[in-house]
């Protein structure tokens, strides 16, 4: 952790026009579950599902990976990344720094904002707002995880992170039970559901194989992204 | 006082080999990678810093491999070719980070010393965003210089200024070579590297074609055939004339014109318009056939 990059990568997150999407996603999480309290459709079952489709299936995955890339992908792309490499700092140091980066971003705009909107449409009635706190956090994390190794791997990460976002996780998990297996947001659902006592959310990966694998990928992804850099090639414009 | 040294460096992406066999040392003083664009300098320069590895050989600072080796960054500035730079960030904001990254006791009065040194004190304070050219230039220069490195490294640091920043910048990078400093620059411009370097290296197509002082190098680029083509009012007198003097070795009448090989482009400088007055041909065009820079160093190599 340094916190010079630190406070560089928060700056160049933050003062892009890109951040703007930060604030969009959470912000329509935030209407949509007023408008449900104040008109009365903040029922258990409706929360969970908007939730679950919205928090989890799109905004958490969204985020990570706005943020897992954004903190990394750009300066390589443009070469910036040259600044950072040239210094005399172990380049793991380089590259976890950015991940920390990253997951405060998606717990200030995804994580928090979901428990808030859990807590808005039914207070703390049966933990949901905190087993969704909880299983977005612990996803949120594995995302980030999973987003900055694909960074530092491809130029082309936005890409491969939203076909693995949608299609994968989307689309074939669920038709293909062997997909939920390997599904960052099945085993936040997971999480989230050993947390809450809402019989509307309910996993289809146990928390033996889901958390096991979060922590197998997050520290993967952390350790791949670390090794990657420090053989980092970057190729002459000529 | 640090040695840039490169022994036997070869790398290739695939196929295609980008730096062939390159073997050189690299002391105080400024130092010009000069070649055509595509020859390698870039890559070489980026295993000079550490952004690449060699496919096979050497590269080293002092006697200390480069590459996966970060510690050697406290002895490396590098400026990269590429413009970006943070430019959310103010120009001391920037500089003052660097000197951070690099650890230094009082990071504040190391980047107001770089700023000053390239004397961008006074827009220190705006966002490296709304910087000119020559300005961003200096700005990078001084992220390189904050931690006070024996070894600079500048990977076409003059391209795209304008007249009055590259001589600011020439006059720069005099001083810091003036310091003791091992400056390499690598440039596609020989009049820059002429200006400049006291030892030149020209790199073509990969391979080291030449090594030496300017005047070495001069000698091998002028003292090589030239050719010209020439259109005249009588291109076959014209030719005649030529052909008796010992500075034109051949000619050629072709329907374009003539093509006139010189040995001697001084002499056939001075020559070709005396020649045609005393015969009374107008000139109508006369235009160097192969001053492209590749044709004068495909010269080299194959000299």
């Amino acid at each position: 952790m340094n916190s010079v990059i630190a406070y560089i990568t928060f700056r160049g997150m933050l003062g892009r026009r890109r951040a703007l999407l930060l604030f969009l996603l959470p912000a329509v999480l935030l209407l949509l579950s007023i408008v449900l309290r104040v008109t009365g459709h903040s029922d258990l079952d409706t929360a969970t599902a908007l939730l679950m489709q919205f928090g989890l299936g799109a905004l958490l995955p969204l985020l990570a990976l706005l943020a897992g890339t954004g903190v990394i992908a750009p300066e390589i792309d443009d070469g910036q990344i040259m600044y950072l490499l040239t210094k005399p700092i172990a380049r793991p140091v380089i590259s976890t720094t950015k991940f920390l980066v990253a997951v405060v971003l998606v717990i200030a705009f995804g994580v928090l904002p979901i428990f808030v909107s859990a807590v808005i449409m039914n207070g703390m009635t049966a933990n949901l707002a905190t087993g969704f706190a909880a299983g977005a956090l612990v996803g949120g994390i594995a995302y980030c995880a999973l987003f900055i190794a694909i960074a530092v791997l491809s130029r082309f990460a936005v890409t491969i992170g939203l076909i693995y976002a949608l299609v994968w996780e989307n689309l074939l998990a669920r038709y293909a039970s062997g997909a939920k297996t390997l599904s960052i947001r099945q085993w936040a659902i997971s999480v989230t559901d050993m947390i809450t006592n809402a019989t509307a959310v309910k996993a289809d990966v146990g928390t033996a194989t889901a958390v096991p694998l979060l922590i197998v990928l997050t520290v993967a992804g952390v350790v791949f992204a670390g090794w990657k850099l420090r053989t980092l090639s970057i190729t002459g414009t000529d | 006082m640090s040695v840039l040294e490169l022994r036997d460096v070869s790398r290739w992406y695939g196929n295609v080999v980008a730096v062939n066999g390159v073997t050189m040392t690299i002391g105080p003083g400024v130092t010009g990678l000069l070649g055509p664009n595509g020859a390698g300098k870039s890559t070489l320069i980026h295993m000079m810093g550490g952004f690449l590895a060699p496919s096979s050989g050497q590269v080293g600072i002092d006697g200390r491999r480069i590459w996966k080796n970060p510690s050697v960054y406290r002895h490396i500035g590098l400026v990269p070719e590429r413009e970006a730079a943070y430019d959310f960030l103010t120009g001391r904001e920037f500089v003052r980070a660097m000197a951070k990254l690099q650890r230094l006791p009082q990071p504040g009065a190391a980047a107001d010393r770089a700023l000053g040194m390239v004397e961008m004190m006074e827009p220190a304070d705006r966002p490296i965003g709304t910087y000119s050219k020559g300005m961003k230039q200096r700005i990078k220069m001084a992220s390189a210089l904050v931690h006070d490195p024996p070894v600079l490294l500048l990977d076409e640091p003059f391209n795209g200024m304008d007249p009055r920043q590259r001589l600011q910048l020439m006059d720069l990078i005099r001083k810091m070579a003036a310091e003791g400093r091992t400056v390499l620059f690598s440039s596609h411009i020989l009049e820059e590297v002429e200006r400049l370097a006291h030892h030149i290296e020209v790199i073509v197509a990969g391979r080291h074609a030449a090594s030496g002082d300017f005047r070495a190098i001069r000698r091998l680029m002028t003292d090589r055939p030239h050719m010209f083509v020439v259109r005249s009012s009588d291109d076959r007198r014209l030719a005649a004339a030529l052909i008796a003097d010992p500075s034109t070795r051949g000619v050629e009448l072709t329907r374009a014109g003539l093509e006139v090989e010189a040995v001697d482009f001084r002499r056939f400088a001075l020559l070709l318009p005396q020649l045609a007055r005393d015969a009374g041909i107008r000139l109508w065009e006369v235009a160097p056939a192969d001053e492209s820079l590749e044709s004068v160093f495909s010269y080299l190599v194959a000299s």
